[in-house]
């Protein structure tokens, strides 16, 4: 039996709201890290995740510019999940819910984000070894 | 001016995202803005002044976070620029947590002094 593994992600929570998204995006990361191949289906705010118009900015509060603050934007944690597949050899295969970016206006998003419908998620569904459903509360 | 009194409940929601509680730092904003402000501890926030608290680093592929979140050494700039904060005393307990892992300078609060604190401020914003 192969140990590569491909797993399905279900993404519910836009970003910046709590800390859910960024604990999905490390399990992400750890999978891709270990080789394995992921599926990634954004529902709902979970669409803003790899919105590429994010910008980054100062914070006055603590007395920094914007090239010194290093604001973190989980688009670019998406990117750099992306990137490092490439590296290990596993593939990343981010969907999001067409529906759900129209009803946002979210239609830009980074490269390698295509847009897809809950289908998707059951082909996902029934093709990988798992599923992890992480809904928002 | 009147006295808002700002009570902080909801806890490391966002901060790595963020790099900062969203609400201490609104509240450091507003301060800056000339309001007359509290702060109230309670629930899972007291953690928020337990010392020497700090945030893993975190990856994502190449990418390393800098600036993570110090919520302790936030509050301790808060109260310096004449914020003062209070923290729930029972909400301690429950958590085990006890007085000298706390930062300098915050106040403990039981219920009856709770009650105080909203009847001496003039608005009671609950985030």
């Amino acid at each position: 039996m192969s140990k590569k593994k491909t797993l399905t992600f279900c993404l519910m929570d836009a970003p910046f709201e709590n800390a859910r998204t960024t604990t999905a995006l490390r399990l992400i990361d750890t999978a891709v890290r270990r080789g394995h191949n992921v599926n990634v289906f954004a529902y709902e705010g979970a669409v803003g995740v790899p919105f590429s118009k994010q910008s980054a900015h100062a914070n006055k509060v603590h007395g920094f510019e914007e090239d010194e603050w290093n604001h973190p934007l989980p688009k670019d944690w998406v990117s750099e999940i992306m990137n490092h597949a490439e590296k290990t050899g596993s593939k990343v295969d981010w969907i999001n819910c067409g529906l759900c970016v129209d009803e946002r206006g979210m239609n830009e998003a980074v490269p390698g984000v295509r847009r897809g419908t809950p289908g998707d998620l059951v082909n996902w569904a029934n093709t990988s070894d798992n599923t992890l459903i992480i809904p928002t509360k | 001016m009147a006295k808002t009194l700002n009570i902080i409940e909801s806890a490391y929601r966002a901060t790595i995202e963020e790099q900062d509680d969203t609400i201490v730092w609104i509240t450091h904003a507003m301060k800056g803005a000339g309001a007359d402000l509290s702060v109230l501890l309670r629930g899972n926030a007291v953690n928020y002044c337990v010392t020497g608290q700090k945030a893993p680093e975190i990856s994502f592929g190449e990418w390393q976070q800098t600036h993570a979140a110090q919520i302790d050494q936030d509050l301790i700039a808060l109260m310096g620029k004449g914020v003062p904060v209070y923290v729930a005393e029972e909400d301690l307990a429950k958590r085990g947590i006890s007085l000298s892992e706390l930062i300098s300078g915050v106040k403990t609060v039981n219920r009856e002094g709770i009650l105080d604190l909203i009847e001496n401020h003039d608005r009671i914003w609950h985030w």
